[in-house]
Order: structure tokens, then C-alpha cells, then sequence
């Protein structure tokens, strides 16, 4: 463990993985799937968090890598949203459990 | 110190934030506070040095992708969300998987991270480096992302099309 008072990987590393269980929880439990989707954002923020802490120390392909992260999580944002729009014009609900179409 | 303290202050709203996230009801306040995730990250990503990549935070994910998710919860207007008890099996299965799940990330990254501090006047990020990174050795998936974000931005317009317009311009044809 390093002194006090200076940043270590670690910290990022402890910080990145409260967000990403903070994430699987809210993907877990929620049932607005609205919440859901930005319950993935914080795991893909997570996922940043981590490039980032580890591109401190192996060089710069991190950082680009991140931008692909935020490129991905931009178009699976607006391809989601638009699922749910789609949804709601049918069912009236945005909730997962009463979305039922293809359960067996 | 100061660098410290920073780094806690940022992380407590984080994480402040995320609980939050999962704690109202109402999907409207979940979107504000994920931009408070989002400022704060951005945070954290200067005091990483990522300056760039911070820029790209704010703007990107708390201004656009904030600003659809806030836009689509308004035009849905779904009230609040009804609270359910979780299931029995969910509960003895799933606390026990929890603490199981965080001690071994705790183990792993206390046994693991033989990472030293870096000094926090000597980091990387400049936009000048990223930039050639990007455009030489990642030019192949940068196009191929390219790609991928005219996929979604077609896929996310015929999601969103009434159905009688696809249906109309598929006549007209």
C-alpha cells in the first residue's frame, strides 16, 4: 500500500467496481426498463473508469478505447430508447415484467 | 493531500449519485442524478489526467445522451414505479452471492494491484496524441465504428416511425 495521500490505481480501481455493482443491482431490480438502460450507462461508466485508471500506466490506447466505449454506449442509447418508444406505442407499459410477447 | 481529497469528494458523489439512481421511484430523478454521476466522473477523469476524455464525458454523455434519455421519459410520461417485496429465493441467494462477489473483487484487487502511484504531474492525455493514435493504428475500427453508428442512427429511426408511415413510403415505392 502506498502513503496516504496519494492516489493509487487501487483507489480507481475500488471506485469502478462500486459503480459496477451499483449498476448490476439496478439492472437486477429495477422493472421501469428505462431505468434499466441507465443502469447500463453506470456499468459502461465503470467499464471508463477502469480503461482510464489503467491507461495512467500502460500508455494512451486506454483513452482511445474509451472514446469507443462512449461511441457504443451513444448508439446503444439511441437504439434502446427507440425500442422502448416502439414498445410503448403498443403496450402502453415500460415495464419489463408485464412484457410477456415471447415468453414461452 | 489536496489530490486526495479531491479524488473522495468526486467518488462520494459517484457514488452518492448511483445510490440514488437506484433508490427513487420515479425515472425523471434517476436521469438527474446519473448527470451528477456523470459530472463527477469527469471529475475523476482530470484528476486522472484525461483531460480530453473528460471534455468528451460532459458533452457527450451528460449533454446528449442525457438530454435523450431525460427527452424519452418525458414524452413516455410513465408515472411512478410500484415497489414489489423481492422474492424469498432472491433474497437467500442473491445476499450471500453479493458478499461473495464483493470479497472476491476485494481479494483479487488486494492481492492483484501491484500498481504503484503515479505522480500526478507527469500523466498522459493530450488530445494531440489521442488524435494520432486514432486515425493511425485504430483508423480500422474507427471506421468500422463509424459503421455502427449509422446503423443505429437507421436502426433507431425505423424503431421509432409509426408503423402506417413505413407502411404509407413503402407504397409510394
Amino acid at each position: 500500500m502506498e502513503a496516504l495521500g496519494q492516489i493509487s490505481t487501487l483507489h480507481y480501481l475500488v471506485l469502478a467496481a462500486a459503480l459496477f455493482v451499483l449498476g448490476v443491482i439496478g439492472v437486477l431490480t429495477r422493472r421501469n426498463v428505462v431505468i434499466i438502460l441507465m443502469s447500463i450507462e453506470l456499468i459502461l461508466n465503470a467499464v471508463n473508469l477502469n480503461l482510464l485508471a489503467f491507461s495512467r500506466l500502460y500508455g494512451l490506447h486506454g483513452q482511445v478505447f474509451s472514446i469507443f466505449v462512449i461511441t457504443d454506449a451513444a448508439a446503444e442509447a439511441a437504439v434502446g430508447l427507440g425500442i422502448i418508444i416502439a414498445f410503448f406505442r403498443n403496450k402502453e407499459t415500460v415495464n419489463v415484467d408485464e412484457v410477456d410477447l415471447m415468453k414461452w | 493531500m489536496l489530490h486526495l481529497t479531491l479524488f473522495l469528494v468526486f467518488g462520494l458523489v459517484c457514488v452518492a449519485g448511483a445510490v440514488n439512481l437506484l433508490a427513487q421511484r420515479h425515472p425523471i430523478n434517476s436521469a438527474l442524478s446519473l448527470v451528477v454521476v456523470m459530472g463527477a466522473l469527469a471529475g475523476e477523469y482530470l484528476l486522472l489526467g484525461a483531460e480530453f476524455l473528460g471534455a468528451v464525458q460532459v458533452i457527450v454523455y451528460a449533454g446528449a445522451i442525457m438530454v435523450l434519455f431525460v427527452f424519452v421519459i418525458m414524452l413516455l410520461n410513465a408515472g411512478e414505479e410500484a415497489r414489489f417485496g423481492g422474492s424469498r429465493v432472491a433474497i437467500l441467494l442473491g445476499v450471500p452471492g453479493l458478499l461473495t462477489g464483493g470479497l472476491m473483487i476485494t481479494w483479487v484487487l488486494l492481492k492483484y494491484s501491484g500498481t504503484g502511484a503515479v505522480p500526478l504531474g507527469a500523466l498522459p492525455g493530450p488530445p494531440k496524441e489521442i488524435a494520432r493514435l486514432l486515425f493511425h493504428e485504430f483508423l480500422l475500427p474507427f471506421e468500422v465504428t463509424s459503421v455502427l453508428v449509422l446503423i443505429a442512427i437507421m436502426g433507431s429511426v425505423v424503431l421509432a416511425a409509426k408503423p402506417d408511415q413505413i407502411q404509407q413510403s413503402k407504397e409510394e415505392r
